[in-house]
């Protein structure tokens, strides 16, 4: 992102290797939506003003790089060779997102190989657990102690799951039904605490960019940042409260163990990812909600939002900012004084308290919550991606230190490839879904008239068809072609065969496992039969 | 490594590869870890000398092992029963747990380790013991009741096959060698 779109706008835009630039031109359009002052601080200000603005992105950090709103230039020249820029923008944000989602998918398929092989129900696995589950080369106490007690705990859950299997079984139809209900009845709720948080989120936004908007003169530093902050702040608090809900709630639902962890892992993380899309609709609704005739004629509200896009990166970019400075708050200021008085204090409350366990999966979450702000902000803000970088590299120095001295290990040790897979699955769907905001704001919202490269065109994704237009006539026929239904439809029907065909495949090859197991049954079944024949033989001389 | 092997005469050392399944360099550590296990004065003769038992669990191999009680009563050929061990005994211990003993002789030993009461079959008590020695020492790390039952259970009816509560060598052995990991974890590498 940054070599294609920012390295070359700052070359042009300062002249070196004989570089020049035009302005993209805003034609066609009305004079008053094209007006747009930022807000950059003029004459005397305070200190505080440039921590505002490095906090909440304003002032001086709206006409730098990190934002859509810098990159006006149309087209670059370095020397002979014209780099149009939009068309570059818009690629590299393309390539970036199919560069993660190709990625993903690859690590994933491994990690699905892998859980489909460890998944079958494995044969002997009681034996196998006791008679070689200690490993005879640990040679640390700490090792051997972790290992005991992982050990305790794999028995203890597999003998309850055989439990639950058996109960659900033996459930009579009365159960059955008291069951269901009840499950129905917690899913309500579930819904029930979502929307809430949903509505939240809408209220906050809506009444941060209300209230920000007005031409605040300095005057009440902190209350600012705070209205500022205020969606990060609920979008924060919903996703510390909702999974303690959560886990509360799926005691009574009587799933076995392992379906509960997913279960309460697959709501944490709807509710993570869908709060961030509700922020992002609540700023659309804030930013296409015309009133008036002159501002249909723009499109999007040009009076509060003369570039509405770095307003969209400056929610994204608060978003990760506070993200990283809680992660750090709740490192520091509860993680070590807790140890401090578990260490210090001997009372029976705090020692009752004890030190945080390490959960894996809250911290995957946090780790999936922040890349889809990363994806869906790259369009926004071209240099997210590296502040990301540095905020993780950072996150993980003070995790790990962290870990090692204030943390004490799960008491439920995780299986660690088939959980692998999950997150993995869970990170796709965060990918997915930092695709759908994008689709929207390049197709379907028109583009700012003010700032940034796309001023000339209706809306972001206009200019591939003018650059497809630019292209030699051959070239043009062949992509008409391709995109044409007589091109489309024979495609689309091939594409729907091989699918069929690879179901079929798998359909097989699943009868041919079964076949087999079957074989090894009846193999054991023989062997008995002649070992008890041999006992007999033996019995009587 | 050189002052150890004038140490051991090389025909001790020739005939000690042909009956294990140890290689010489594997010999010679072993050689070496032992005689620091003895006082200064004994090192002289190390080959005729017999380690106690409790500087054999100084070993850091032995030291966070659940089962080293038993294996040192397993291999040591002591005659009044203090179980100490010689170093003949060492090196058939770390002979069976090399990583190129056959499955037979491995599995063999772990029965003869697992058999609690040496009486040459795995009863019920047999079986708890062992699942105590794995889950760990401590009030809290031993399963209840109920679930020792569920478990015991479960095993016997996964490897008995002539069905008289016990698990006979035979049956250890059938069932072992079905079990993907025992070969990769019954191993001690000095």
């Amino acid at each position: 992102m940054f070599s294609f779109v920012t390295l070359p706008s700052i070359i042009a835009k300062y002249g070196i290797f004989n570089s020049s630039f035009a302005e993209s031109p805003p034609k066609n359009t009305e004079l008053h939506c094209t007006v747009y002052t930022p807000s950059g601080n003029q004459g005397l200000v305070y200190f505080y003003t440039y921590l505002k603005d490095l906090l909440s992105g304003t002032g001086f950090l709206e006409m730098t790089s990190l934002f859509y709103g810098y990159y006006t230039i149309d087209a670059a020249w370095f020397s002979i060779l014209r780099y149009n820029l939009p068309l570059a923008y818009l690629l590299a944000t393309f390539a970036y997102l199919a560069l993660s989602l190709l990625w993903i998918i690859k690590r994933s398929v491994e990690g699905f190989k892998q859980n489909l092989v460890h998944h079958e129900d494995q044969f002997q696995s009681y034996c196998n657990k006791v008679f070689a589950g200690w490993d005879f080369c640990i040679t640390d106490p700490n090792a051997a102690r972790l290992k005991h007690r992982s050990l305790q705990y794999e028995l203890q859950t597999d003998l309850e799951e055989e439990r639950l299997k058996r109960k659900i079984a033996d459930r009579t139809m009365k159960e059955k039904l008291r069951i269901y209900s009840l499950r129905i009845f917690i899913n309500i709720i579930v819904i029930a605490v979502l929307s809430g948080c949903f509505y939240s989120i809408y209220r906050a936004t809506v009444f941060s960019q209300e209230n920000s908007n007005k031409d605040v003169g300095n005057k009440n530093f902190q209350a600012n940042l705070f209205v500022q902050y205020l969606p990060s702040v609920v979008i924060t608090l919903a996703n510390f409260i909702a999974p303690q809900i959560f886990s509360f709630l799926i005691t009574f639902e009587d799933y076995s163990p392992a379906f509960e962890i997913r279960l309460t892992l697959m709501r944490c993380v709807f509710v993570r990812l869908a709060n961030i899309g509700v922020l992002l609709f609540s700023l659309w609704s804030q930013i296409s909600h015309c009133t008036t005739d002159k501002c249909k004629a723009c499109g999007y509200n040009y009076e509060l939002y003369p570039c509405w896009e770095s307003e969209v990166g400056r929610e994204m970019y608060k978003l990760m900012i506070f993200d990283f400075i809680i992660i750090l708050a709740v490192t520091l200021f509860v993680d070590f004084p807790r140890k401090l008085l578990v260490t210090h204090c001997s009372c029976k409350p705090v020692q009752w308290c004890g030190l945080q366990e390490f959960g894996i999966s809250d911290n995957v979450l946090e780790i999936i919550y922040g890349q889809t702000i990363c994806w869906i902000g790259t369009f926004f803000s071209p240099l997210l991606p590296a502040i990301a970088t540095i905020k993780y590299f950072i996150i993980f120095y003070i995790k790990k230190i962290s870990l090692i001295h204030t943390r004490k290990p799960a008491a439920r040790p995780i299986r660690a490839s088939s959980s692998n897979f999950f997150f993995l699955v869970v990170l796709l769907i965060g990918l997915v879904l930092a695709f759908v905001p994008l689709g929207i704001s390049i197709a379907h919202i028109p583009s700012s008239k003010a700032c940034g490269p796309f001023r000339s065109f209706n809306t972001s994704w206009a200019v591939v068809p003018a650059t497809v237009l630019g292209f030699p006539t051959g070239l043009q026929q062949v992509l008409h072609a391709i995109a044409s239904e007589a091109f489309a439809v024979p495609f689309f029907m091939v594409i729907c065969l091989i699918m069929v065909y690879l179901i079929a495949l798998a359909g097989a090859h699943k009868r041919v496992v079964e076949q087999l197991r079957e074989q090894l049954a009846l193999e054991s079944r023989d062997k008995l039969f002649l070992i008890r024949k041999i006992t007999e033989a033996q019995r009587c001389p | 490594m050189g002052g150890s092997a004038s140490l051991l005469p090389r025909e001790a050392l020739g005939e000690y590869q042909e009956l294990t399944f140890l290689s010489k360099q594997e010999i010679l550590l072993a050689y070496k870890r032992f005689s620091e296990l003895l006082p200064k004065e004994e090192r002289e003769n190390a080959c005729s000398v017999r380690v106690p038992k409790s500087q054999i669990l100084k070993l850091p191999e032995l030291r966070a092992n659940p089962f080293q009680h038993r294996i040192c009563h397993v291999f040591s050929t002591s005659d009044n029963g203090d179980d100490s061990m010689s170093f003949e005994d060492f090196l058939d211990m770390l002979s069976v747990f090399s990583d190129s003993a056959i499955l037979e002789v491995k599995s063999h030993y772990a029965f003869r380790i697992f058999d609690f009461d040496d009486d040459g079959i795995l009863d019920r008590k047999d079986l708890e013991k062992l699942v105590n020695c794995l889950t760990g020492q401590g009030e809290d790390s031993q399963l209840s009741n109920a679930e020792m039952e569920q478990l015991i259970q479960n095993i016997l009816e996964e490897s008995d096959i002539d069905k008289d509560g016990t698990i006979n060598l035979s049956e250890f052995q059938l069932v072992v060698s079905r079990s993907p990991d025992f070969a990769s974890s019954f191993k001690i590498v000095l």
